[in-house]
């Protein structure tokens, strides 16, 4: 038995990385769960809108690296991500005029926007796959670690490292500062509570004298602003490639519907749920039960429940469970 | 069909007659037989779209479930994997089988409550770890076998033809399972969900080498007509080419062309023979009232989520149909080249361009996005080798724009798309 070394195990490999990944998982899914509160339709170009605004990013991170401007020890990305949030808002409120306008104006159902929005997702993937290709694109420099596993070892005295990379504790940290505004524009300010309002009760809104447009403009800037923040995270802590921008729009749509579509804490809690849940379902646990068991019952296999392949396989069950038993999701949100 | 639909499709033929005889005819044969396929999987999606207003966007798992089906009903069996792990794989399968069977029936019979929560997720972890249990030993002894050549299981080793049908009953089954759960639910969930089980499947596929070798490929797979090689063996067809002043071996390829494009064809008719009597009798009509107005229809008695389930599970078949199909024209199963783009997206476009609820606007979709899709390459290679014509060769801007001209088939497939759905957003064939 060596409990603390099997902890410092699951740290490493599972709660240090989910919480990453659960942030920035949280924070694309309150872009879609926002989109579905004020514009009720689930957008299927975020994915892609996270990506535009990530690729203008890295567009910008190697020209300021070019002309030799950094920020070491963090990334020069960090520096890049206001021109990045520019670029998204301004193609997002353009697919907003030239595409979703005209269906929200002719009072369109919930399913014709969707296919718009996936027309969208295409002309967006295109554009990105035009400009900056379809390949693999690291970005991240600056200090890489916070904490190597070698120095914590030798630190603590411990046989097992844990390893804290700069870029996940960006991440955490940012995430934190934008839901903290967010709610904080939510809740207190003027704009942010007639955009409640709006979702809450279209009608009675618009009777209060609430401007439809502005609150619909305000919500794409916001989107935007979240797409972009939490693309960049993933890219740095991960690595930028269109396609799989495409493919995490399963586990943002599973976050959000955990949560409750519409309901932006609910999206936050959805987020860390499907990320804690895809890596530990997909963590191999041998080196866990050695440390946990007697020395000849420790496990010969892998002892992983499913192999990373599946990964979508796991936001997916979640996904169905909660449409199943709880169709609002945890929190109250929208539903049928 | 009036002269304007009849006009639309003789332009299709035109255009291949084109090719036929600017490039060549196996290449125009070739393009035909996959304009067949794409008429039928839109065929598929207008029953889900068309008739009945669902958003299914997981197209590409049930044609590429087509495609497994196809593998395992006609390639021969491997005897030596069957023998060895063929009863841990169906022991475990049966253990799935059950596990579902008993937590359903846990939900069913015994009353709400924590209990039966306990209950159903400690039989289902439990039916996890048997089926794993079961499973990976089972897995791991057939693909040792061979890795080169088999490593799976193979299949029935039936004739190819009846892996049409075993396809459409595959993308059926699991098009249920996805139906039961969310259909009847808010309209997007149907979308969500159909893109994550597409996902899912598309992994299994990938994965799986037991079943279908995984990203190794399965190659060699039965065809339902002749071969090249032993026609031009075949003193009688070298003959008949003889006399017709042809070369064996481009004749031979035309004639297998050729002769897959009579099934497709004979597949096409039935199937749009089908719809078409479907679209028109009570059950059509009710399905356009469900779309129009799902609560009037409730209101008259009208069952919707089952209706709905009924036209989910008959549109993703005839996808799963078309799956197996273009798996035996192609002769084998490469899991990665199962793209969402290629079979969700631009089916969907040949049903919004063709005309939803129109079994001929989907049938004509198909044709002409097909042909369009072949075409929009070399068209964006061309345009923009024009656009770059006044730079200075070797210029990195040029070479990067000239490479990029792949990706002029996402941005034309979504601005068709858009356009389409804003601009004509009843297709080229509008519903009657």
């Amino acid at each position: 038995m060596d409990i603390l070394h099997a902890l410092i195990v699951l740290a490493n490999f599972i709660i240090v990385p989910a919480i990453a990944y659960g942030s920035q998982l949280a924070l694309g899914a309150l872009g879609i769960t926002l989109v579905v509160g004020v514009l009720r339709f689930s957008n299927f170009a975020h994915g892609e809108t996270m990506a535009f605004g990530t690729m203008i990013v890295i567009l910008m991170t190697w020209l300021f690296t070019a002309i030799g401007l950094s920020i070491y020890p963090l990334p020069t990305a960090l520096l890049a991500l206001p021109f990045g949030i520019i670029g998204c808002i301004a193609i997002v409120l353009l697919t907003d005029k030239f595409v979703y306008k005209f269906y929200r104006k002719a009072k369109s159902t919930p399913v014709v926007l969707v296919m718009a929005s996936l027309g969208v997702t295409f002309i967006m993937n295109g554009l990105i796959r035009f400009i900056i290709g379809p390949g693999d694109q690291r970005f991240a420099d600056g200090a890489r670690f916070i904490i190597k596993a070698r120095d914590f070892k030798t630190m603590t005295g411990f046989k097992e490292g844990l390893a804290i990379k700069v870029t996940q504790s960006i991440t955490l940290v940012t995430a934190i500062i934008v839901v903290a505004a967010l709610f904080w524009f939510l809740n207190k300010t003027r704009t942010g509570k007639s955009m409640r309002a709006y979702s809450d009760n279209e009608d009675l809104a618009l009777l209060s004298g609430i401007n439809p447009e502005r609150v619909v403009m305000i919500t794409w800037i916001i989107v935007a602003i979240l797409a972009t923040v939490a693309g960049t995270l993933y890219g740095l802590d991960k690595t930028f490639k269109p396609f799989t921008y495409f493919q995490l729009l399963l586990p943002m749509f599973a976050a959000a519907v955990v949560g409750g579509l519409g309901n932006p804490v609910g999206a936050i809690v959805g987020g860390f749920i499907i990320a804690f849940s895809e890596i530990s379902f997909t963590y191999a646990y041998k080196k866990v039960f050695t440390y946990l068991l007697p020395a000849d019952w420790a496990p010969t296999s892998l002892v992983q429940l499913l192999s990373t392949d599946y990964k979508f396989a796991v936001s997916f069950s979640i996904l169905v469970l909660v449409l199943l038993f709880r169709p609002t999701g945890l929190f109250k949100g929208q539903s049928t | 069909m009036n002269y304007r639909n009849i006009s639309l499709f003789g332009m299709i033929f035109l255009f291949l007659i084109i090719v036929g005889f600017s490039q060549s005819w196996n290449v125009a044969f070739g393009l035909l037989n996959l304009c067949l396929l794409s008429a039928i999987m839109a065929l598929g999606v207008n029953i889900q779209w068309g008739y009945a207003g669902l958003f299914s966007i997981g197209t590409v798992g049930f044609v590429a479930l087509g495609g497994v089906a196809a593998v395992v009903t006609s390639m021969p069996p491997v005897e030596e994997a069957w023998r060895t792990g063929g009863p841990g794989i169906l022991t475990a399968m049966l253990t799935a089988i059950i596990t579902i069977i008993a937590a359903t029936q846990i939900w069913k019979r015994v009353s709400a409550g924590i209990i039966r929560n306990l209950l159903m997720i400690a039989v289902l972890v439990g039916g996890f770890f048997l089926f794993r249990g079961m499973l990976d030993p089972a897995a791991a002894i057939i693909e040792k076998i061979n890795p080169a050549g088999e490593g799976y299981l193979g299949g029935l080793g039936l004739p190819v033809i009846f892996s049409w049908l075993v396809g459409g009953l595959f993308a059926a089954g699991a098009a249920w399972v996805i139906g039961k759960i969310s259909l009847g639910l808010r309209a997007d969930y149907l979308a969500i969900a159909t893109l994550g089980i597409a996902e899912i499947i598309i992994a299994v596929i990938k994965n799986e080498d037991w079943l279908t070798r995984g990203v190794k490929n399965v190659i060699g797979i039965p065809r339902p007509t002749a071969y090249e090689v032993d026609l031009q063996k075949s003193e009688t067809f070298i003959n008949n080419v003889n006399w017709l002043g042809m070369e064996v071996i481009e004749a031979s390829s035309l004639y297998v062309k050729f002769s897959y494009g009579i099934l497709f064809v004979i597949v096409l008719a039935i199937i749009l023979w089908m719809s078409e009597k479907a679209l028109n009798s009570p059950w059509g009509r009710m399905m356009r009232a469900i779309r129009d107005n799902e609560e009037a229809a409730e209101a008259m008695g009208k069952d919707v989520t089952k209706r709905h389930l009924q036209v989910f599970i008959l549109g993703s078949a005839v996808c799963g149909i078309a799956g197996a199909m273009m798996t035996s024209l192609d002769g084998l199963l490469t899991p990665q080249s199962y793209q969402p783009l290629r079979f969700t997206f631009l089916i969907w476009v040949m049903v919004i361009v063709g005309g939803s609820g129109n079994n001929w606007g989907a049938v004509l979709g198909g044709f002409l996005l097909w042909f369009f899709w072949i075409e929009v390459e070399p068209m964006g290679h061309w345009i923009l080798s024009i656009l770059t014509s006044g730079m200075a060769e070797g210029s990195s801007l040029k070479e990067h724009l000239l490479d990029s001209a792949a990706h002029m088939r996402l941005i034309t497939m979504g601005a068709i798309l858009l356009l389409t759905l804003r601009f004509a957003p009843k297709g080229l064939i509008p519903e009657k």
